[in-house]
């Protein structure tokens, strides 16, 4: 329960509340971590929340996404390159990307949602060949509320990236309305499909029940929950789904175990 | 060391003191039971016994007893698992652990349903992935002195949860009070129990004195008024998430969060982070928490449990039915706290029967 010091070495305002921080530990080594796992993210004095590793950067610290809603959030938004935040971790359950081998690939992402999926992305970029027809789509609520569209743009040359949202501005041309209308307009063989979601809730079990209506096994849409969380090692009791610890259960859990949950209000 | 005969629990105490442990037992407090340090056997409750029903809670003069009375407010939960502790400092942004206060503590006149809670809480904070040091070493720093309960309390269902009114094992010394003449029967649970109860002024205890014992906890048992039926309430509630009996008792609960506090197996905590005004020390501190209050499930500004009726379900449902596929065992040991302190009554038999 104790955080270990890191440096925030760097400091990217995304959008008008995101901003990527990139963490090193003050001694040592950044432990590693799988992709979908994540961290408490500890800012001194003011709390702890749970953030997920949207990567690691070339100096092998972790790159983590944080959205200013709370008090905690706010803080770590706010601090600066030198300051000191405390980390533990990473925890939780990841993205099974080798379950993925071999089938086509679908990234659904909602809003902030696109953070825990970036290391995903980056990871079939990288290995293309290892999987069938790989698709991304995203949703936001606004163009401007995109997160890391240079990103998307550059993974838009290597597969199918599509972007729909909310609430279009003059300047936007693509789709508007629910993700779960670019589902039928990206190409995939439902049988053969291994689907990556993550965003609102709401979102996902949108997104999850369309890929299943269309024949994707429930058993293979991995999707990412978030509960509150105090600290990470199903010791608090906060974040429990059912029988389920999210933080060490979840966070990346398979449809065919939540939907039944997921269907009941203010489980 | 075979089972053993006291006249008084004086030797007892004053010898625990010796070894140095805190002694700590019932004491009348408020107009309640209490567990507080004892100074000698004066300080122990005699004659006093406790009304319990839902939402009631009454001492009485009555009888010669000492332990006549049944579960108190506290349990052994206070000390393995304290309402509140400082988990770390940082200062300069180098973090530094607090020390784990696990002071040597006797507690005497511990009940079977708080050893079986103890034994929930051993799975708890110790058979996971990330076991509980800080538990272990306070569970470790017990001499656990159970006395088997002579009257069973308006509220107490043991007898259905398997888990008293005698406690069998997990205890160091286990009394049983007998009467004409006023004695207690003393039985070692395990070596440092026996070593104690060898440097303590008794006389081995007769055929008489045991039968006499076994008397007192197969009494309490037949004297238990009530009963709850386990058979199937595990799926019960896993199968009864929409029923409408949760808003009906969401009608009556005050989400007042009095059930999990006194609950002997309830482990949720949250956290406090603050920062000195004298040297900008940071500190977190632990203390339990309920998943009554809003906050617990507090996401992104809004709770996902809203309502009354989702927390109790949450509570409940918790306790019978997912405690198993957590723990491997039931949330519950059919102490009746929660349904004495229950301001609006709320008897959870009488919930679970309805649920069926």
């Amino acid at each position: 329960m104790i955080p270990t010091p890191y440096h925030v070495r760097s400091r990217r305002p995304d959008r008008a509340d995101t901003v990527t921080l990139t963490l090193e530990p003050v001694e040592g080594a950044c432990p590693s971590f799988l992709p979908g796992q994540f961290t408490m993210l500890y800012a001194p004095g003011v709390g702890e929340i749970p953030i997920s590793i949207s990567g690691r950067a070339r100096s092998g610290g972790y790159v983590q996404t944080v959205r200013a809603v709370g008090a905690v959030s706010r803080a770590l938004c706010r601090a600066r390159r030198g300051d000191v935040v405390g980390v533990r971790g990473p925890f939780g359950t990841h993205w099974e990307l080798a379950a993925a081998h071999g089938l086509d690939v679908v990234v659904a992402a909602g809003g902030l949602g696109l953070a825990p999926l970036r290391p995903v992305i980056r990871e079939l970029a990288a290995h293309g060949a290892r999987f069938g027809r790989i698709s991304v789509i995203v949703g936001a609520r606004t163009p401007s509320t995109l997160m890391y569209p240079r990103e998307l743009a550059r993974w838009g040359r290597d597969f199918d990236v599509q972007v729909t949202v909310d609430h279009p501005d003059r300047a936007w041309k693509g789709p508007t309305g629910l993700i779960t209308k670019l589902v039928g307009r990206i190409v995939f063989e439902p049988a053969r499909t291994y689907a990556f979601v993550c965003g609102p809730e709401v979102m996902m079990r949108a997104t999850a029940g369309e890929l299943v209506r269309r024949g994707v096994p429930a058993g293979r849409i991995a999707l990412s929950l978030e509960r509150n969380m105090k600290c990470g090692i199903g010791r608090c009791g906060h974040c429990q789904l059912g029988p389920l610890f999210t933080c060490l259960d979840g966070p990346v859990l398979t449809y065919d175990k939540v939907a039944d949950l997921l269907e009941v209000k203010q489980l | 060391m075979e089972a053993a005969v006291l006249d008084t629990l004086d030797p007892l105490i004053g010898a625990l003191r010796e070894r140095g442990y805190a002694v700590v037992g019932p004491m009348v407090r408020d107009g309640v039971i209490r567990f507080a340090e004892l100074d000698s056997a004066a300080d122990l409750p005699v004659g006093r016994a406790d009304e319990q029903a839902p939402g009631v809670y009454r001492l009485h003069e009555r009888g010669e007893l000492v332990f006549g009375f049944a579960a108190s407010p506290d349990s052994v939960k206070r000390w393995t698992h304290p309402p509140r502790s400082t988990l770390f400092r940082m200062r300069d942004g180098v973090p530094e652990p607090a020390a784990v206060r696990a002071p040597k503590v006797a507690l005497l006149g511990v009940r079977a349903c708080d050893l079986a809670a103890l034994a929930v809480q051993d799975r708890v904070f110790l058979g996971g992935r990330h076991p509980d040091e800080a538990y272990r070493e306070r569970r470790a720093a017990l001499f656990l002195i159970a006395v088997t309960c002579a009257v069973p309390g308006g509220t107490c269902f043991c007898a259905s949860t398997g888990t008293g009114p005698r406690a069998d094992s997990g205890f160091d010394l286990a009394l049983t009070e007998l009467t004409g003449p006023h004695r207690f029967l003393v039985e070692p649970g395990g070596e440092r129990g026996a070593e104690l109860l060898a440097a303590l002024p008794s006389r081995p205890a007769g055929d008489a004195d045991l039968e006499t014992a076994r008397g007192v906890g197969a009494a309490a048992e037949a004297r238990m008024g009530r009963h709850l039926d386990l058979g199937g309430v595990r799926e019960r509630l896993a199968e009864g998430r929409e029923s409408p009996v949760w808003n009906e008792i969401a009608s009556r609960c005050l989400t007042c969060a009095n059930c999990t506090m006194v609950c002997p197996t309830c482990f949720c905590v949250t956290v406090e982070d603050g920062t000195s005004l004298d040297d900008g020390t940071a500190e977190r501190t632990e203390r339990w928490d309920s998943c009554f209050t809003l906050e617990f499930t507090e996401l992104g500004g809004a709770p996902v449990r809203s309502s009354g009726a989702a927390r109790y379900r949450q509570w409940l449902t918790h306790k019978f039915s997912t405690w198993f596929d957590q723990f491997g065992t039931c949330g519950c040991v059919g102490c009746g706290r929660c349904v004495t302190w229950c301001p609006a009554g709320i008897d959870i038999i009488e919930e679970l029967e309805r649920l069926r």
